[in-house]
């Protein structure tokens, strides 16, 4: 007699994969890419002003962090994006805290959120500069507008998101207002809010180059637009991969964060 | 003392003339005209067909929802917002996964209202309860395990367990036991059944299994829809010690086929057998 067991195949919907096979998929997915770019640019077709190979992408690099302070070219920009997120997130947490939890706050300021949110933050520099000056006050708050009022909203969906069982269960147990904000409404959307904090963190970065716009003198963001004046292609690709490799960091940072924090989520029954 | 024996004279809930009306883009009489008194130390189940405003009431009960007439009074107060006088056990997501299954117990201990005067003494009982409780559920192994890493039914012995935590006046349920599978369930009623004589609690029990309302409840409720009101209610003629067997008593199935059929006949939907054989038929 012979048993039939049916593999699941590769391609069937949601089908599982083992450990090894993901991570060849992932690094197939990663460097098809770098090959594809490398090929492309030895192969001679495109001239390498428009497309620089990664050898001299990565020797440039190499100039830059030796001649041209990239050090403290990441080093400020990484203060930018923070700083500016920081503040975005040290007063959107509140706000969203309250439109998530009482109504009359949700329609004062969600729909005057909403309007905003769709003003382009780019489309500010001008104003930032009148009102804030040229100086890194002005950097922080473009990265602030870019970030701040989709971050209201985002919290206030993750305070709304905490199940109305979990909120009447403490009510009916005599919980007082105050009592169900700080003992149920906020630890049970902190996870939600770290990954808000993780997204909104990534957005924050996007802005940054329109940031260094406003009258820069240092930063990755500068830098690639500098580059950009004297046609040195290869920086600006450095400029743009370092971004994403210092977002990737900050990304897994938080990540580490979430599940230290709140090991009750990831945990296997 | 003699006050709390007076006040154990009036029911512990009682409503009179209680009306609920949602108002939106069309009105709907959710609750009308319901009189209903809960004794202390009661065990009373609402059953009825879908939209008849069985949970409705136990949320009004609960505080969480308000009547917009009549009057409701639990332990001789009216009744205008939830309090810790009247714990309520959900279906479910009501437990707090970031906290143990010890913690999720102890939950009501953090609050104001059981903070007040005290002694080392009612700390040491209150955590002698938990342990109780812990035992009384079965999860003694399970102290330190967290929400997410318990079966349905575990959730569900967990959430009672901190409903019962301030030994609350009224246990109120709202089909707890709805998510779970039947065998769960059976030994879910035992527990509760237990729990209630062993409390001395008085409980509010809504579901749409008439089988676990006539097995629980010693009387059963019926609500009828459009609008919600009592229909019937129902004296379940057995004792405190029930076991699973008294289910299948000619009795006990007598009573079960004589309230579905009232709730089939209030629902107002009647199977359509001529229809059904003719769809067959093609």
């Amino acid at each position: 007699m012979t048993t039939v067991t049916a593999r699941p195949s590769l391609w069937s919907i949601r089908g599982p994969m083992t450990q090894r096979r993901y991570w060849m998929f992932a690094a197939v997915g990663l460097l098809t890419p770098i090959l594809l770019w490398w090929g492309i640019a030895n192969s001679g077709w495109v001239e390498k002003v428009f497309m620089p190979a990664p050898g001299s992408v990565w020797a440039r690099t190499l100039l830059w962090l030796e001649e041209d302070n990239l050090l403290g070219d990441m080093a400020i920009s990484i203060y930018r994006v923070t700083a500016g997120w920081g503040l975005s997130a040290v007063i959107a947490m509140p706000i969203g805290l309250l439109i998530g939890t009482f109504r009359p706050v949700q329609a004062l300021l969600e729909p005057l959120t909403d309007f905003i949110r769709y003003m382009p933050a780019v489309a500010f520099i001008p104003l930032v500069m009148l009102w804030v000056g040229i100086d890194e006050g002005s950097k922080i708050a473009i990265i602030f507008i870019g970030t701040f009022f989709q971050m209201v909203l985002m919290v206030a969906e993750d305070v709304r998101r905490v199940p109305s069982a979990q909120i009447e269960a403490a009510q009916t147990l005599g919980a007082t207002r105050s009592e169900v904000i700080q003992l149920v409404l906020l630890p049970s959307a902190k996870p939600a809010l770290l990954d808000t904090m993780r997204v909104t963190m990534g957005w924050a970065w996007t802005y940054l180059v329109v940031a260094e716009l406003v009258a820069a003198n240092s930063g990755l963001g500068y830098a690639i637009l500098k580059a950009q004046r004297f046609l040195q292609t290869d920086k600006i690709f450095a400029g743009i991969i370092l971004i994403g490799l210092i977002g990737l960091v900050i990304d897994q940072l938080f990540r580490l964060a979430h599940r230290k924090a709140f090991p009750w989520m990831h945990l296997k029954s | 003392m003699d006050a709390s024996k007076v006040v154990s004279m009036v029911p512990r809930i009682r409503i009179r003339g209680l009306g609920k009306i949602f108002e939106g883009t069309q009105q709907v009489v959710a609750l009308q005209n319901v009189d209903l008194d809960v004794q202390e130390n009661e065990f009373v189940t609402l059953v009825g067909a879908s939209g008849c405003g069985k949970s409705t009431l136990l949320r009004i009960i609960g505080g969480l929802e308000y009547h917009t007439s009549g009057e409701i009074h639990a332990g001789g107060r009216p009744v205008t917002a939830p309090g810790a006088d009247r714990a309520m056990v959900f279906q479910h997501y009501s437990l707090y996964p970031w906290l143990n299954v010890i913690d999720n117990i102890r939950f009501s201990r953090r609050l104001r209202v059981n903070r007040e005067d005290l002694t080392s003494a009612d700390v040491e009982r209150a955590s002698g309860r938990a342990d109780a409780l812990l035992n009384l559920m079965g999860l003694s192994s399970m102290s330190g395990a967290y929400p997410n890493q318990l079966s349905g039914g575990m959730q569900q012995r967990v959430a009672i367990a901190r409903a019962l935590m301030p030994k609350p006046e009224i246990l109120l349920m709202d089909e707890p036991f709805g998510a779970l599978d039947a065998q769960t369930r059976e030994v879910m009623h035992d527990l509760i059944l237990h729990v209630f004589n062993l409390e001395k609690a008085t409980i509010v029990f809504v579901t749409h299994d008439v089988e676990e309302a006539i097995y629980l409840g010693q009387r059963v409720v019926l609500l009828a829809p459009r609008p919600g009101r009592i229909d019937t209610i129902y004296k379940v003629p057995f004792g405190t010690d029930r076991q699973q067997d008294l289910k299948h008593t000619r009795e006990f199935l007598d009573m079960k086929r004589e309230i579905l059929e009232r709730i089939r006949e209030t629902s107002g939907m009647k199977t359509d057998t001529h229809l059904l054989d003719k769809m067959s038929a093609t």
